[in-house]
C-alpha cells in the first residue's frame, strides 16, 4: 500500500466532512465495543489472562531469533519451505518466483495485513497472476479497489448499499441489499475460483516454534479453502507472529476473538503443517512461508519493543476517539488507529507519518483494551520525543516549548507573564467572556471559543487575600 | 495536617476561583492548607510533546515545594495522574530520586478522591438545586480511578446526576492536541456536547479545567449560553 500517511490533517479533514462514512462509523462503533464489553463480562478472569498474555508475548519476543529458527527446523521437517524476506521487495519477489516457477495463473487470498504492507496483488497481478481476495470484505475492496481500512473489517467504512452498487456492477446479477442474500451472491462467486486457484496465500495468527505449524483464525471459513485446495500453499507472516508452543496458543485465542469482535470463540480455527502427507485426502503438494521483516526488526530491542507482542484484534482501533470520527483510511497506510500511529512511524519512517503519533488526546481507552496490554499512549509518547529531539515538528512548536519551560522554572517571571495573560485575555474575551477568535490559536478558535480568562490570577489574588489576614 | 494545594496553571491563569473553592473545601474540612507561591506547572504539556528533559526539570520543582507537606491535592485529575503514574514510573524510572517520586505519589491526592477517601466529608457547604451531568475526564478516570468520588460529592450538595452517554468517552481536549489537530479535537467535542446535552441537565460538571473550557467552548459557539459548566469543586463548595 502506498504511503500516504503525511497526508494524515487533510484526509481526516475531508473524512469528518464525508457524511456516509460518518453515518457508516456511527454504526459499527457501538458493536465493537459493546460485544467486546459483554465478552469481558461473561468472562470474567479477564485481567489476569491480560498478564499473562503480555508475558507469553514478551517471552516469545525475548527470544525471536531462536524460536524462529526452531520454527523453520520444524517446519521443514514437516516438508514445508521457510523463505526470509528482510523486506517488502524481498516478500514479493519470492512469492512471484514461486508463482512463476509453478506456472500459478490464479491465486486465492484470506486475509493478510502483511500482504497489504508489501503490496503483494498489484506485485502478482503485474507478472499476469489473478489475484483473488476471498475474505468478504477484502473481496468488496478488490471490487471497490480500496485498501482497507480496518485490520479486522476491512470493510467496515461501507454500507450495505454500497457494497450492494459494488456486486451489481461486478456480477452483472439484479441489485439486492440484504446482507444474507450479498454474503451468498459472493459466496457463488467465490466458489468457482476456490476450486479453480494454482495456489492459495494466507495470512497467518501465529506461527507455532514447537511444531512448525501456522495458525489461522477467520470467521468464514476461507482460510480452509485457501489452504487445503490449491496445489501450492504459501503463508506470509511477520517474523513477530512465532510463539513457542501450541499451550501459548490455548491462551491468546480466548483474547483474540472476544478483543475483536465481542466473540467467546472464533468460527474457524485453520492450522496448517507441512504439506499432503501419503495417506492424506487433501492438501498443497507444496507449502512456502515466508517470515517477512519489513521493518520488524526496528522494533526489536528499543523502547518500542512492547508494540512487537500485538495480535492484531483491533480494540485499540474499536475504542479510539479519534479513529471513531476519522475512520481507517485517513492513517494513510495499513495499520489505523493507535497501533498504526506507533506502527507506521517505525516501518515507513517517521517523517512520513509525523502527525500520527500526535493524533491522539492520551485517553488511555486503547491501553485499557488491549489484550496483550501495549502501553500504546506511552510509545506513541516516545515516538514524539524522538520526534522533538530529532526537530522534526515545527519549529514554532520546538519554540514555544523551551520558552514554556524556560518561563515556567522562573516563577517571579511566570507570575508577571501570566498575570499580564490573564488580564489581556479577559479583555479580548469582552462582555460575553469568550474569544471568537486569536491568531495562533486557530485550531481551537475555527470550531469553539475560547472562553476567556477571569482576569487575575489565582496567585495574584490569594496574595492580596493573605496580605488581609 | 499540613495539605499542600497544587492549584494547577490553567486555574491560575483562567479560573482562579476553581482554586478558592477547594482552598475553601480543605480548610472547612479542617486542613492547614499551604499554597507554595513558586508552584507552576506540573510539566505535562512538555511530557506529552515529546519535551523530556523540560517536564524532568519541572517535576523536581513540585518535588521540592512540597517536600513539607503531609498530602499535596490538586483540582485536576490530569495534573494529578502526571505526577502519580509519571514521575516515578516514566520520568525517574532509573533516577536515584525515584523513591523521592513515589513518595510525592503517595501522598498526592486528586480533589475529591481525597474528600472522599482520605478525609472522608459527611458534608459540603454548597447546595444545588437541579440535575448536573458529569462528565469523566480521562486521565483521573484511567489513571486514578476517579469515578464515584465527585458524583458523591455532588449528592452530598443536593444536586442529581443524570448520566450521559458515553460519560467516559475524551472530550477531545488533549492539550496541544486541541490546537495541533483541531478539527478532530472539535468534533469529539460536538459529540460530547450532545451527549450531555441530552440529559437535559442544566450543568456539565467535570473535575479538569482542560475539559470544562473545551466543552464551554464548543457549547456557546453551538448558542448554548444556558447550560452552566461547572468544575465540581465550584459546585459543592458553594461558588457555582
Amino acid at each position: 500500500m502506498q504511503v500516504q500517511s503525511m497526508f494524515f490533517k487533510r484526509r481526516a479533514s475531508e473524512k469528518l466532512a464525508d457524511g456516509l462514512l460518518q453515518a457508516n462509523m456511527r454504526k459499527a462503533k457501538g458493536k465493537f465495543v459493546d460485544a467486546r464489553a459483554k465478552a469481558v463480562l461473561e468472562f470474567g478472569n479477564w485481567e489476569p489472562l491480560r498478564d499473562y498474555a503480555a508475558k507469553l508475548r514478551d517471552a516469545a519476543l525475548a527470544d525471536l531469533d531462536a524460536y524462529l529458527v526452531e520454527f523453520e527446523r520444524n517446519a521443514t521437517r514437516r516438508g514445508s519451505v521457510v523463505h526470509w524476506a528482510e523486506t517488502a521487495e524481498e516478500a514479493c519477489a519470492i512469492i512471484v518466483k514461486i508463482a512463476q516457477d509453478n506456472g500459478v495463473r490464479k491465486v486465492t487470498k484470506s486475509k493478510s495485513m502483511v500482504s497489504e504492507e508489501v503490496n503483494l496483488n498489484e506485485r502478482l497481478e503485474a507478472a499476469g497472476v489473478q489475484v483473488v481476495e476471498t475474505d468478504l470484505g477484502e473481496y468488496i475492496l478488490q471490487l471497490a479497489h480500496e485498501p482497507p481500512s480496518h485490520i479486522v473489517a476491512p470493510a467496515i467504512h461501507k454500507s450495505k448499499e454500497q457494497v450492494a452498487d459494488l456486486f451489481t456492477e461486478a456480477h452483472g446479477k439484479p441489485r439486492i441489499t440484504q446482507i444474507d442474500a450479498l454474503t451468498r451472491e459472493a459466496r457463488e462467486q467465490l466458489r468457482e475460483h476456490f476450486l479453480s486457484a494454482d495456489m492459495g496465500i494466507s495470512g497467518s495468527n501465529f506461527l507455532v516454534a514447537e511444531t512448525g505449524t501456522t495458525l489461522t483464525v477467520t470467521n468464514e471459513g476461507n482460510a480452509d479453502l485457501v489452504t487445503t485446495i490449491p496445489r501450492i500453499h504459501c503463508v506470509i507472516a511477520g517474523i513477530e507472529k512465532v510463539i513457542p508452543t501450541l499451550e501459548d496458543f490455548a491462551c491468546l485465542v480466548r483474547l483474540l476473538p472476544r478483543s475483536a469482535i465481542g466473540q467467546s470463540i472464533t468460527n474457524y480455527l485453520t492450522l496448517t503443517t507441512g504439506v499432503k502427507g501419503p495417506g492424506d485426502a487433501d492438501g498443497p503438494e507444496q507449502m512456502h512461508i515466508v517470515l517477512v521483516d519489513a521493518g520488524r526488526t526496528k522494533f526489536v530491542g528499543t523502547d518500542l519493543q512492547e508494540m512487537l507482542r500485538c495480535i492484531r484484534c483491533g480494540a485499540c482501533m474499536n475504542h479510539c476517539p479519534v479513529y471513531q470520527n476519522i475512520g481507517g483510511h485517513a492513517y494513510g497506510w495499513v495499520y489505523p488507529g493507535p497501533m498504526g500511529s506507533v506502527l507506521t512511524p517505525v516501518y515507513v519512517g517517521i517523517e512520513n507519518a509525523g502527525d500520527l503519533p500526535n493524533a491522539a488526546t492520551f485517553c488511555g481507552e486503547c491501553a485499557v483494551a488491549c489484550p496483550v496490554k501495549i502501553p500504546l499512549p506511552d510509545l506513541m509518547r516516545k515516538l514524539r520525543e524522538r520526534q522533538f529531539d530529532g526537530h522534526l515538528r515545527p519549529w514554532s512548536e520546538r519554540v514555544g516549548l523551551h520558552a514554556w519551560g524556560w518561563l515556567a522554572m522562573r516563577p517571579g517571571l511566570y507570575a508577571f507573564a501570566t498575570g499580564w495573560a490573564a488580564r489581556i485575555g479577559s479583555w479580548l474575551g469582552g462582555r460575553d467572556g469568550l474569544i471568537h477568535s486569536l491568531p495562533g490559536l486557530d485550531g481551537w478558535t475555527k470550531g469553539r471559543d475560547m472562553p476567556a480568562p477571569s482576569g487575575r490570577t489565582f496567585r495574584d489574588l490569594y496574595r492580596e487575600r493573605q496580605g488581609k489576614r | 495536617m499540613k495539605v499542600g494545594l497544587f492549584v494547577t496553571c490553567l486555574v491560575d491563569v483562567a479560573r482562579p476561583g476553581i482554586g478558592f473553592a477547594a482552598l475553601k473545601l480543605l480548610e472547612s474540612a479542617g486542613c492547614e492548607v499551604v499554597v507554595p507561591a513558586t508552584q507552576t506547572c506540573c510539566g505535562q504539556p512538555g511530557y506529552n510533546s515529546g519535551a523530556r528533559e523540560i517536564s524532568r526539570t519541572l517535576a523536581r520543582k513540585v518535588l521540592a515545594e512540597f517536600k513539607d507537606c503531609d498530602y499535596v491535592v490538586a483540582p485536576s485529575g490530569s495534573c494529578s495522574g502526571q505526577v502519580k503514574a509519571s514521575y516515578a514510573q516514566d520520568l525517574f524510572k532509573d533516577d536515584p530520586d525515584r523513591a523521592e517520586f513515589e513518595k510525592l505519589a503517595a501522598k498526592w491526592y486528586e480533589l475529591s478522591d481525597f474528600l472522599v477517601n482520605v478525609l472522608q466529608v459527611q458534608s459540603v457547604p454548597g447546595r444545588f438545586e437541579g440535575t448536573v451531568t458529569y462528565h469523566d475526564s480521562c486521565s483521573g478516570l484511567r489513571e486514578l480511578g476517579v469515578k464515584m468520588q465527585p458524583r458523591f460529592l455532588l449528592s452530598m450538595a443536593g444536586a442529581s446526576v443524570a448520566e450521559m452517554a458515553e460519560a467516559e468517552k475524551c472530550c477531545g481536549f488533549g492539550g496541544t492536541f486541541s490546537i495541533k489537530l483541531g478539527e478532530i479535537s472539535t468534533r469529539m467535542c460536538e459529540n460530547k456536547c450532545a451527549s450531555a446535552r441530552a440529559t437535559g441537565a442544566k450543568a456539565i460538571v467535570g473535575g479538569d479545567l482542560g475539559c470544562l473550557l473545551n466543552i464551554e467552548g464548543r457549547l456557546r459557539r453551538e448558542g448554548d449560553h444556558e447550560t452552566k459548566v461547572l468544575h465540581f469543586a465550584q459546585v459543592i463548595a458553594g461558588d457555582g
